[in-house]
């Protein structure tokens, strides 16, 4: 179990993990999906599935039961194995350090700053250490792109690090090979390619902002001037690039400053969610509509946008409106905004008549306070136009700035890599090297890089992964993941971040930084040396600030912080030039289009072996394990489709097939696909999970695709969701029973800013409905000592998952594979619920957190026969997994069913590489027992009894439970009742503070604030 | 002699009688009747089919449960929300049987009951059978049953003790103390007969094996005096026992939050429901009995008449309590409770509770008819609609209540896989193998009280006589 | 009718009446012997280790403080188990060539750890705090036994919960003064009690039986 690790020294890891390595079997055995991700007869693997969720297959017959099983069976049902309840303890061996390194104190965790390049764009983290194991990431508090807040990729990136189906040793032809062979045939293609000036070397990565790299990469270049660097990230950010260097005539990155921005116009942008600022956007969005009291101010959010997002389910407006009329839109805005040139006036179909006037009125009043955003899935004319409506409401400086490109060396990618593919094709590479990348799963369809690559005589592929790309190389060298490798990044607002390592390589992996110093001869360089003599040239050259105190002290301070001081980018002073925006591109197509959308979980699919992303139920349609054709009720009544029916998707001569998904707040005829999904060689987790939407996508047309056809199938595919939604129509009104049954069980409670102020306890209890005096037995005093309370604000919560896999992460939860899930078995603690109200066709989608209540009246502890659920004096409802026998009385009377049971054995006891992984200080659960949301308390115990030591009280947001550490909204505070200058008393204090269910007198320790919503009163409806 | 003709003891001429004995009875005709269905050999050839049958069953149940044990509770289709399905079904449905048992031999003895006479002893059996089977399932749904033991409170070396709030504790007593005290009871009522049989006997050795039984059993007067007083008192210690079991067993659903559960009818209608399912069961067994083994002369019309009366008055109370409880759902205006109960009557699973509907309130109605009543077979097709009926009220009070109640985005649906089908048929397995077992070896009839009902019967004659 | 049974039955009944009883208490009370027994609890079992270590001597003989080799026990949940760099600090001056210390040294050489084998060992599900207890007054000898006499370790007590819950439930019976935690050997002042209490005040000792204690 976890705890065990506290006893292993971290150098055993490896060792181990290389075993293991040896048998992908074990590795396959992981996780369950549906069948068709396997390979085989299916019938027999699908019958142990269902019994073995992680795979143990049994030696099954079509019953997934033979006559050995049942021989054992009738052994096991004749001892009612009630032999196994003897607890007697294994003789344990305990292994001390031969010589304990200085700063290791056993049981006590470190927490080291680095940052994760994700887009080759990063963010800073505080990384959690348990005797040199990194377990937990955090965003690190001090830095400008998170100021502490994670997202998911960030929280899940530490089981990618132990992932068992990582790249473990270099392997050429897919036979493992050395590094010396590596080494040494790489040496004799390099050598001919020095002879020719590397005319015949190309490198590929992904987008690059990481200075050292950028200046390797350039020194290689020098070193052979013939050769060529092309960047591909397949959900990049060429629309932006394109955009600035339109109305700048350079490119820049543009920088916004939520925080100063009353009125906030979103054009089908998602920008608290997966951009390089995103993480800040929404902590500083969020904090513009943090309400104290009713004579609170909050800034208003219009959102445009084809499918219901993170960002637009905090919109005050949201306007449903297809991806490819949002140019339209943007270019009537523009002009009603008094943008000259590229503006036309007449708005596009499916925009009211008074929209444009009262946001464009709303703007205006804003002047300088206002800011419109865009997303990299619209075309460089609308972010071109953006430019200008920002500078025409003079935000520019303001709400908005504009600094130089993040990118090491920013480029047209797309072109990028359509001139690597001319040039393979053409026979004119002889060696290519790829960093990091997949071109063959996510190139665009029209870019033919396999058969191109073909003609690549001598092909190296560094990656953690042996993906599809990998399996068409001679080599393939595994990558040492961020946690693994020295480096640095820059983030969203160009500061860098130095990325340390939290662990030796696990598997001997080399950066890419390892890489090219391979590349350039320095076969034995140190990544770390590489890092340090740049920063330590750069100092040297004044351009950073090494501080009286030198370099060394420079260096351990910007390793401290987490990042390098004075290396944010300076605003800009920049004019967009309206006049050289494009007149609009062709009228707007009309019939179906398809918007491709990088996937909420696996983003662009390079993170489709992460289990914990893979079971994450998508935000709104709650999908675990699939992508879908995402539709909108009415298109889908009209088109005759229901939901799981299988569909042909059909653009320009492609096909792709997918199930339908009917989703309520989709724009008419505009359908989403995620990409990310429908990988082919991606580990037993990833591989042939969905559809690959990359196979439709072109270089074009990579984001909205118009003209898009649809041929029904006969076929269906089961899709699973974490949450039931059942479309109904009562009197025409289309509507979703479950989220009807929420509202009118005030499940939600919403209000408008002005209702609000007019009316303060909108969100209360009506009288009668609260009975939390009429319990016969005496309360229970709660007023001395601590008294543990939590409270979420709907307000500010966007629903984006990352508390979700934070407590994965912090909790050690077990993942059941798709199966379970569809049998309602998904083991999350926490879970964000999503009701639609209204219309189906133009609905309002609202986000609530549900986690363990930890009711004062609890109705889960009174029915436990044993025991093993109870309440502390500090208001905490405790789980004791070691004393649960499993009767699941608890969840079947938790009003909330926040509660989750292993009906099997879920928690992967076998694959070593877990081990490191798990959280020390919190029990693995076994087959049989219930679990669910602590509060953390293993962190509020560790917390007090440190406070203990130091004979004080526990601060005021010292004990910070994962989701809310993580949030990146700051939604969820956690703290002490009974100080009465506490967080959570002050919010708990406000009127639209509520709890739910309190007429069942269970007295909620986690309270909601409702939501409010700040209309534009010109706007009617 | 052939065993085919073996199992038709053409003793006595088949007489359908409207008394609770048939005319011409003696001491030594009923003794021979009843003592020679066990001691007669070889075994007939349908009472080996039915046993085969009844162990083919039983195996499944070992599979089935072997399977549970060695994979998880996840097995079956329950999951959150619905933590219980089946099991708990049963376990309530095979409670609810095991009632009618106790009911005859103790409540119908204080009564002073005549009719209970022929019946009580394979009553009986059914009720230690039946909970027996019903045992099975708290322990089988337990996510770690071998932990079972920390139900009970026992010095352990934790120092800690059952959670006596939880009606499941209350459980694990009430259906220990019913099982031992039935057991008991009928083990008392079997003394007497088992000497019968080790007189009876040809063989030494089945001398020797119920001689041992029958404790030393000589029928002196002392003996019998002792006999009634020990009967007498279990009597009226399991009289109030067959209140208890079922109010308790309810308990697990009224003391809970959930609409359709959280409901203070729940005692009284899980009683009635008990004795009307129990009594169903009693006919289910009682008609082919009577009919194989000719036994019409003692288990008469008349009892059958009674039998079906009790299941009418215990059948109209349970009607009785479903209107209620949805007349109460609405007029309570608690938004859940309503929502539960229109949930029950139109939602995913409205099939089922129109179908209990009809299985234990439209269809016995014709109970009414006293036609009906005395017509053993439609009497038979009754009962095993009502009991039909009783596990489906059981399935929709689990279920319906479960898969939906508060909050809407945790709703769910529980669809039963197989191995929740084998469990409920095991069981069955378990049942009709013990009861077979009994009828071969065992005097199903209370030979000695049948005696007393002789010596009854022509007293009164006697009496009537002068 | 010739007799069945032999009259010796009457007595043979009789007996076995009283002799089933017996033998039911018999069996409950073999269970609960053999549960406390140190066949099943491990207690005062001396295990076989690499090097017999001997407490007595290095805390009696020689006098070095417990936290020297378990340097966290102060300040973490894990009391530390020492390095064998810790060993050699002394050994690589004294015993230098001591075939009792050859493990120490060879481990020391190689870098390969010496492999003890765990005394006290509870249940991972249970999270034992050592700073805390030392923190509050609580002694090692308390919980490990008098080790200053032990000449090789052995687990003093069963460590049941029951064990762990006497002491939560009744600490003045066992509290100590602050500067005694560390005595390898100690022995309760008659006025424990008196003194105890007096402790648990200054010490702000809570009694917690709470099962977030130890359960997470």
């Amino acid at each position: 179990m976890a705890k065990h690790m506290k006893d292993l020294k971290p150098q055993d890891a490896p060792t181990d993990l290389v075993q293991i390595a040896a048998q992908p079997g074990s590795a396959r055995a992981r996780f369950w999906r549906s069948v068709e991700e396997w390979e085989g007869d299916g019938a027999v693997e699908k019958a142990a599935a269902k019994e073995f969720p992680r795979g143990r297959v049994p030696n099954t017959g079509p019953g997934g039961l033979n006559r050995r099983d049942l021989l054992k069976i009738m052994g096991a049902s004749a001892g009612l194995a009630g032999l196994t309840a003897c607890t007697k303890l294994p003789p344990e061996r305990i292994v001390p350090y031969v010589r304990q390194p200085e700063e290791f104190v056993p049981g006590i965790p470190l927490f080291y700053a680095t940052a994760m390049p994700f887009g080759g764009v990063g963010r800073g983290l505080l990384v959690e250490s348990h005797m040199g194991r990194p377990t937990k990431v955090e965003g690190n508090p001090d830095h400008s792109s998170s100021l502490g807040g994670t997202d998911v990729f960030g929280q899940a990136s530490v089981l990618t690090l132990y992932d068992p189906d990582r790249s473990q040793t270099p392997s050429h032809f897919g036979k493992v090979a050395s590094w010396e062979q590596f080494i040494e045939d790489l040496g004799n293609h390099l050598v001919d390619e020095r002879s020719t000036g590397g005319k015949g070397l190309r490198i590929l990565t992904g987008t690059i902002t990481s200075p050292t790299l950028a200046d390797q990469i350039q020194s290689l270049l020098n070193e052979f001037p013939g050769a060529r660097w092309h960047q591909y990230e397949p959900c990049g950010r060429d629309a932006a690039r394109e955009g600035s260097r339109l109305a700048f005539g350079q490119y820049a990155s543009s920088v916004y400053r939520l925080d100063k921005a009353e009125v906030v116009l979103s054009l089908d942008s998602d920008f608290m969610f997966g951009e390089p600022g995103s993480l800040r956007y929404a902590r500083d969005f969020a904090g513009r509509r943090r309400m104290t009291d009713p004579s609170g101010s909050s800034n208003r959010l219009y959102a445009v946008e084809s499918t219901p997002s993170v960002t637009g389910s905090l919109a005050d407006h949201r306007l449903q409106l297809r991806s490819s009329a949002v140019e339209g839109l943007a270019r009537a805005l523009a002009s009603a905004v008094g943008v000259g040139g590229g503006g036309s006036s007449e708005p596009p179909t499916g925009v009211p008549a008074d929209w444009i006037a009262a946001v464009a009125n709303d703007l205006k009043a804003h002047r300088g306070a206002s800011l419109v955003v865009t997303g990299d899935r619209q075309p460089a004319a609308v972010h071109a136009l953006v430019h200008a409506m920002n500078q025409a409401l003079g935000n520019a400086g303001q709400t908005v700035v504009y600094t130089a490109p993040l990118e090491a060396n920013p480029t047209d990618e797309t072109k990028s890599l359509k001139d690597l593919v001319t040039a393979m094709d053409a026979g004119q590479v002889r060696t290519l090297i790829l960093m990091g990348v997949n071109p063959i799963y996510n190139a665009p369809a029209d870019v033919p890089f396999l058969a191109a690559m073909q003609k690549v005589d001598f092909r190296v592929h560094l990656g953690l992964f042996i993906d599809e790309t990998a399996a068409q190389c001679h080599w393939q060298i595994p990558e040492a993941h961020y946690l693994e490798a020295w480096g640095d990044v820059r983030c969203y607002d160009g500061t860098v971040s130095i990325i340390q390592p939290l662990i030796a390589p696990l598997y001997g992996g080399r950066s890419a930084l390892e890489m090219l110093a391979i590349l350039r001869g320095q076969t034995y360089a140190s990544a770390h040396d590489v890092v340090r003599d740049y920063w330590q040239r750069e100092a040297v050259a004044g351009r950073v600030t090494a501080g009286g105190a030198g370099f060394e002290n420079f260096w351990e301070t910007s390793l401290n912080n987490g990042w390098v001081e004075g290396t944010a980018f300076a605003p800009k002073q920049a004019a967009a030039n309206a006049g050289a925006i494009p007149a609009s591109s062709a009228a707007i197509a009309e019939g179906l289009e398809l918007v491709l959308l990088p996937s909420p979980s696996l983003w662009d699919g390079s993170l489709a072996s992460n289990a914990w992303l893979q079971e994450l139920p998508q935000p709104f349609t709650k999908l675990t394990w699939d992508n879908a054709l995402l539709i909108s009720p009415g298109t889908a009544a009209q088109l005759g489709l229901k939901r799981e029916d299988v569909v042909k998707v059909q653009v320009e001569g492609r096909e792709i097939s997918a199930p339908v998904f009917i989703l309520p707040g989709q724009a008419t005829n505009s359908l989403t696909l995620h990409l990310g999904y429908g990988r082919t060689l991606a580990g037993a987790v990833g591989t042939g999970v969905g559809a690959n939407a990359y196979s439709i996508r072109t270089s074009l047309a990579p984001w909205i695709i118009t003209g898009v056809r649809l041929a029904k199938t006969n076929a269906t595919y089961h899709l699973v969701t974490t949450q039931n939604n059942h479309l109904i129509e009562q009197n025409g009104q289309r509507s979703e029973e479950e989220s009807d049954a929420a509202f009118d069980r005030r499940v939600v409670r919403v209000g408008t800013l002005d209702e609000y102020r007019s009316n303060p306890e909108f969100a209360q209890d009506p009288p009668d409905m609260t009975t939390e005096a009429q319990s016969l037995y005496p309360p229970y005093d709660y007023s001395q000592g601590y008294s543990w309370g939590m409270s979420i604000d709907l307000n500010t919560c966007i629903g984006c998952n990352a508390c979700v896999v934070a407590c994965y992460a912090e909790n050690n939860i077990a993942v059941v594979g798709k199966d379970e899930v569809d049998n309602g078995r998904d083991m999350q603690w926490i879970r964000v619920d999503t009701y639609f109200r209204g219309d189906l066709e133009n609905p309002e989608a609202y986000n609530e957190i549900m986690l363990c209540q930890h009711c004062e009246n609890a109705p889960c502890e009174y029915v436990c026969p044993v025991g093993a659920t109870v309440h502390s004096p500090e208001g905490l409802n405790l789980m004791v997994y070691n004393r649960c026998v499993g009767t699941r009385y608890c969840s079947n009377n938790c009003p909330y069913k926040v509660r989750r049971f292993n009906f099997k054995l879920y928690s992967d006891w076998e694959t070593p590489s877990f081990y490191p992984l798990r959280n020390p200080d919190v029990t693995v659960r076994s087959r049989g027992v219930m679990e669910k949301c602590t509060y953390c308390v293993q962190r509020i115990m560790e917390t007090k009894i440190k406070a203990e030591r130091e004979d004080r009280v526990v601060e005021d947001g010292e004990i910070l439970t994962a989701c809310q550490q993580t949030c990146p909204t700051e939604a969820i505070v956690f703290g002490n009742l009974n100080d009465p200058n506490s967080k959570v008393t002050k919010l708990k204090a406000q009127r639209r503070d509520y709890g739910l269910l309190r007429d069942l007198n269970t007295r909620p320790r986690t309270t909601y604030l409702a939501r409010l919503k700040n209309p534009n009163p010109e706007i009617k409806g | 002699m052939d065993p085919v003709e073996n199992d038709k003891l053409t003793t006595t001429a088949v007489v359908e009688t409207d008394e609770v004995l048939a005319p011409g009875q003696t001491y030594r005709s009923v003794s021979d009747r009843v003592s020679d269905m066990v001691l007669t050999w070889p075994v007939g050839i349908r009472w080996l089919a039915g046993l085969a049958m009844a162990l083919t069953l039983l195996f499944i149940l070992n599979i089935a449960l072997g399977w549970v044990f060695t994979i998880g509770v996840g097995v079956w289709g329950i999951n959150i929300p619905v933590g219980w399905g089946f099991a708990i079904t049963n376990f309530v449905w095979w409670i609810g049987i095991g009632h009618a048992g106790t009911l005859i031999s103790a409540f119908l003895l204080l009564m002073r009951q005549k009719w209970r006479t022929s019946i009580n002893r394979f009553a009986e059996a059914m009720t230690i059978f039946a909970v027996a089977c019903a045992g099975l399932f708290p322990l089988a749904h337990m996510g770690r049953p071998w932990l079972f033991f920390w139900l009970l409170p026992y010095p352990d070396t934790m120092g800690v003790w059952p959670q006596f709030r939880s009606p499941l504790v209350w459980d694990v007593f009430a259906v220990s103390t019913y099982l031992t005290v039935s057991l008991v009871f009928w083990y008392v009522g079997l003394l007497p007969d088992l000497g019968t049989l080790r007189d009876r006997a040809k063989k030494r050795v089945t001398k020797m094996i119920y001689g041992i039984v029958a404790l030393g059993w000589r029928g002196s007067a002392e003996h019998w005096s002792r006999y009634e007083t020990c009967s007498l008192l279990l009597a009226g210690l399991a009289t109030p026992l067959v209140v208890s079991v079922h109010t308790v067993v309810s308990f697990d659903f009224t003391i809970a939050v959930l609409p359709g559960w959280h409901s203070t009818i729940f005692p009284p209608y899980f009683v009635a429901g008990a004795i009307y399912s129990g009594f169903a069961m009693v006919l289910t067994l009682a008609i082919p009995l009577r009919k194989y083994y000719h036994l019409e002369g003692f288990i008469t019309m008349k009892h059958l008449d009674f039998m079906g009366k009790v299941m009418l008055a215990t059948g109209l109370v349970v009607a009785y309590s479903y209107v209620m409880e949805a007349f109460m759902s609405f007029y309570s205006g608690n938004t859940y409770d309503r929502y539960m109960m229109m949930n029950r009557m139109t939602g995913p699973y409205a099939k089922v509770f129109w179908t209990l509907i009809f299985c234990n309130l439209v269809g016995p109605q014709v109970l009414w008819i006293s036609k009906i009543r005395r017509n053993p077979w439609a009497l038979f097709v009754i009962s095993l609609v009502v009991q039909a009926g009783m596990w489906l009220e059981r399935f929709v009070i689990i279920v319906t209540s479960l898969h939906r109640d508060f909050i809407p985005s945790s709703w769910g649906m529980f669809y039963p896989t197989r191995w929740d089908y084998m469990t409920f048929l095991g069981t069955l397995g378990l049942f009709f193998t013990l009861f077979y077992l009994f009828i071969r070896f065992l005097p199903m009839i209370a030979i000695h009280e049948l005696r007393d009902l002789v010596h009854k019967t022509e007293h009164e004659k006697a009496a009537a006589a002068h | 009718m010739p007799q069945l049974f032999h009259r010796s039955m009457n007595t043979i009944s009789r007996v076995s009446i009283v002799g089933v009883t017996l033998l039911i208490g018999g069996l409950g009370y073999l269970a609960w012997a053999v549960n406390q027994s140190p066949y099943y609890t491990r207690a005062k079992l001396q295990l076989e280790q690499p090097v017999p270590f001997s407490h007595k001597h290095h805390t009696m003989d020689d006098g070095i403080d417990c936290r020297y080799c378990h340097t966290s026990v102060e300040n973490s949940g894990f009391a530390g188990i020492p390095s064998t760099e810790t060993c050699m600090t002394c050994h690589s001056q004294i015993w230098t060539n001591s075939v009792m210390l050859e493990p120490v040294r060879a481990s020391y050489a190689t870098g390969h750890s010496l492999e003890w084998a765990r005394v006290n060992a509870l249940p991972d599900f249970v999270y034992f705090n050592h700073s805390i207890h030392v923190k509050k007054g609580i002694g090692c000898t308390t919980c490990h036994g008098q080790l200053g006499e032990m000449p090789i370790t052995w687990k003093e007590n069963t460590l049941y919960m029951r064990w762990c819950i006497d002491c939560h439930k009744h600490p003045e019976q066992y509290v100590r003064h602050r500067e005694d935690v560390f005595r390898p050997v100690y022995d309760p002042p008659k006025d424990q009690i008196a003194m105890g209490r007096q402790l648990v005040k200054d010490y702000k000792i809570r009694s917690l039986i709470t099962c977030d204690t130890c359960h997470r």
